[in-house]
């Protein structure tokens, strides 16, 4: 087999783990079990970008994300619901919920499939995905949505200090 | 194509020896550093230590190996069943995994190919460092609370905390790194600090200082030498990472028995312990190939492949001993001491290094200049973090009324 046909094959395999991980976030009654299925999706999107040759991105995700953020998430759990997995989350709201969640789907997809329609991936590797060139870009032609962001990051940071002090 | 199979066969064949040897190798070192702690702080603290396996007790760790692995593997009633067998697994593993970008020595040619001492040279080695010791922390919090059980789950909470508090701290200590050497492969800041520095002529004119420059045409153009307070928030922070003293609060034994790792026995309890210490192994292997020239050093002619192998081993095992000994001098941190050392000095230290190393890094600053700003910028940042937290004078007069204490 090619290398295209491998990569399609292991593009297939991690897709349908990420999917059955990400149901299973939402369908486990253990909200611990739930924030595992989400380390499993994550590391499943990090082999994503591991297979499209952004190796730096990839290794972001697992650091942020998987090495950073689920773990506050389990760090606020075990702090707030500690003995975990009896307690009950579900609401009255599924069909609300459903219909956000069909909204933000057909707006993404329609927003991809608008901006990426006909264009081949290059699964060749390219200079376009080293290091060097994602830090060029960022402080180069993006930085200002760079710079916004780490704003609006800082505000929320301060907000959350404030909300949190007692005095 | 069966030329282009034999290749790809080839170069498979060769990752796989490379894997299988160092996963040896490396557990092989951690038993044995495991008998080395045990044998210094025992040293340290005026006893014998084991030495009833083999000369010496060298057979200790074997022993207990043994041993461990016979006894039964119990699980409580309240745990949760897979989170609590895939635990320590997750705890081994990413430890295991992270040697993986680290070069432990020159390179060999066999035949027309050329083989590195490496398993990955990736171009982004210190990220994927960072990575592993961030989900080498689930390990921690997975066995704290799949053990159903009230002092692992304190273990537990307690690791997530730390974690948050010094993963910062370590990634940002590593970026001065990158900035002098370009790179943020191993392989590359190892290259950059081979020789040695070179000629210095700082002390030009001063009679006695002046003869005593030609002593740097022979000091190895090591990282530390510069990047000294890097060294010093990178091994704060590392240790605190491996969870060990004087950072193991996760596992406390005078406070919650045994942490995380309570209810834990037989072979899931020495999984644990193996991965500690092939952390520290691990650990001791990146801070050798970022500030002390990795596997640079003198050899003699003969097997010339052999002498970077035992240069890196022989300066790994030094700063192991310093972790072992750190170990047997200091006292356990209180929890929000912790902390405090984490947010309030490590971070804004590193902050302030990375401020530091970008300004006398610009070009067209001549060497001294940047040695004397490096001198002195040093040792501010140094005197600041050293100053202690000004609360201790509170912890020592309890009748002063004031209580600004634990957080």
């Amino acid at each position: 087999m090619s290398a295209e046909t491998w990569q399609q094959v292991v593009f297939w395999i991690f897709a349908l783990l990420i999917t059955g991980a990400g149901v299973l976030v939402v369908t486990t009654r253990n909200v611990i079990h739930a924030a595992l299925w989400l380390v499993g999706a994550l590391m499943g999107a990090a082999a994503m970008y591991v297979l499209l040759f952004a190796e730096f991105v990839a290794w972001v995700q697992v650091l942020v994300y998987v090495g950073a953020i689920v773990v506050l998430m389990l760090f606020g759990l075990m702090l707030t619901r500690a003995p975990i997995g009896s307690a009950e989350f579900d609401n009255n709201q599924r069909p609300l919920a459903a219909l956000c969640a069909a909204a933000v789907f057909v707006v993404t997809s329609v927003i991809l499939i608008g901006a990426f329609e006909g264009q081949e991936i290059n699964f060749a590797r390219t200079a376009g995905t080293s290091t060097e060139s994602i830090g060029t870009a960022i402080f180069s032609s993006y930085v200002w949505p760079f710079e916004v962001v780490s704003i609006l990051l800082l505000a929320a940071l301060v907000g959350a200090v404030v909300i949190a002090r007692r005095d | 194509m069966s030329g282009v199979v034999d290749l790809i066969g080839a170069v498979a064949l060769i990752g796989l020896i490379k894997v299988v040897v160092v996963f040896v190798a490396l557990l092989l070192t951690a038993a044995l550093v495991t008998y080395m702690e045990r044998k210094v702080i025992a040293d340290m603290q005026a006893r014998v230590g084991p030495n009833r396996w083999g000369p010496f007790g060298l057979l200790q760790a074997i022993a207990d190996g043994i041993k461990l692995f016979f006894k039964e593997d119990f699980r409580p009633a309240a745990a949760d069943r897979w989170t609590y067998a895939i635990a320590p697994a997750a705890a081994m593993v990413p430890s295991f995994l992270a040697i993986a970008v680290v070069p432990l020595g020159d390179h060999v040619t066999v035949g027309d190919r050329r083989v590195d001492f490496v398993i990955a040279d990736i171009n982004i080695g210190i990220l994927y460092f960072l990575a592993m010791g961030s989900l080498g922390v689930y390990g921690v919090v997975l066995a704290g609370w799949a053990s159903g059980s009230k002092y692992p789950l304190l273990g537990g909470v307690r690791s997530t905390a730390q974690l948050i508090s010094y993963e910062i701290a370590l990634g940002l200590s590593l970026v001065p790194i990158a900035m002098v050497a370009g790179s943020l492969s191993l392989s590359d800041i190892v290259a950059a600090q081979a020789g040695t520095v070179g000629n210095v002529t700082f002390f030009d004119g001063i009679p006695v200082l002046e003869q005593l420059q030609d002593i740097f045409s022979i000091v190895p153009n090591w990282y530390i030498w510069s990047q000294w307070p890097a060294f010093a928030i990178f091994f704060v922070a590392g240790i605190a990472e491996t969870n060990r003293a004087p950072f193991d609060l996760p596992e406390a034994e005078t406070e919650l028995i045994a942490g995380y790792h309570t209810e834990y026995s037989g072979i899931r309890f020495a999984m644990f312990y193996l991965g500690e210490y092939i952390h520290v192994v691990v650990l001791s292997a990146v801070a050798v190939s970022l500030f002390f020239g990795g596997w640079h050093g003198p050899g003699l002619g003969i097997l010339p492949w052999l002498w970077p192998l035992l240069w890196f081993l022989a300066k790994t095992l030094v700063v192991v001993y310093l972790i072992i000994w750190l170990r047997a001098t200091l006292p356990r941190l209180r929890y929000d001491r912790l902390m405090w050392l984490g947010w309030k000095r490590l971070i804004p230290a590193a902050l302030l290094w990375i401020v530091v190393t970008a300004t006398v890094n610009t070009e067209g600053v001549s060497r001294n200049i940047r040695l004397a700003v490096f001198v002195v910028l040093a040792g501010l940042i140094l005197a600041w973090v050293g100053r202690g937290d000004p609360r201790l004078a509170f912890a020592v007069n309890p009748q002063s009324g004031d209580d600004r204490g634990s957080a």
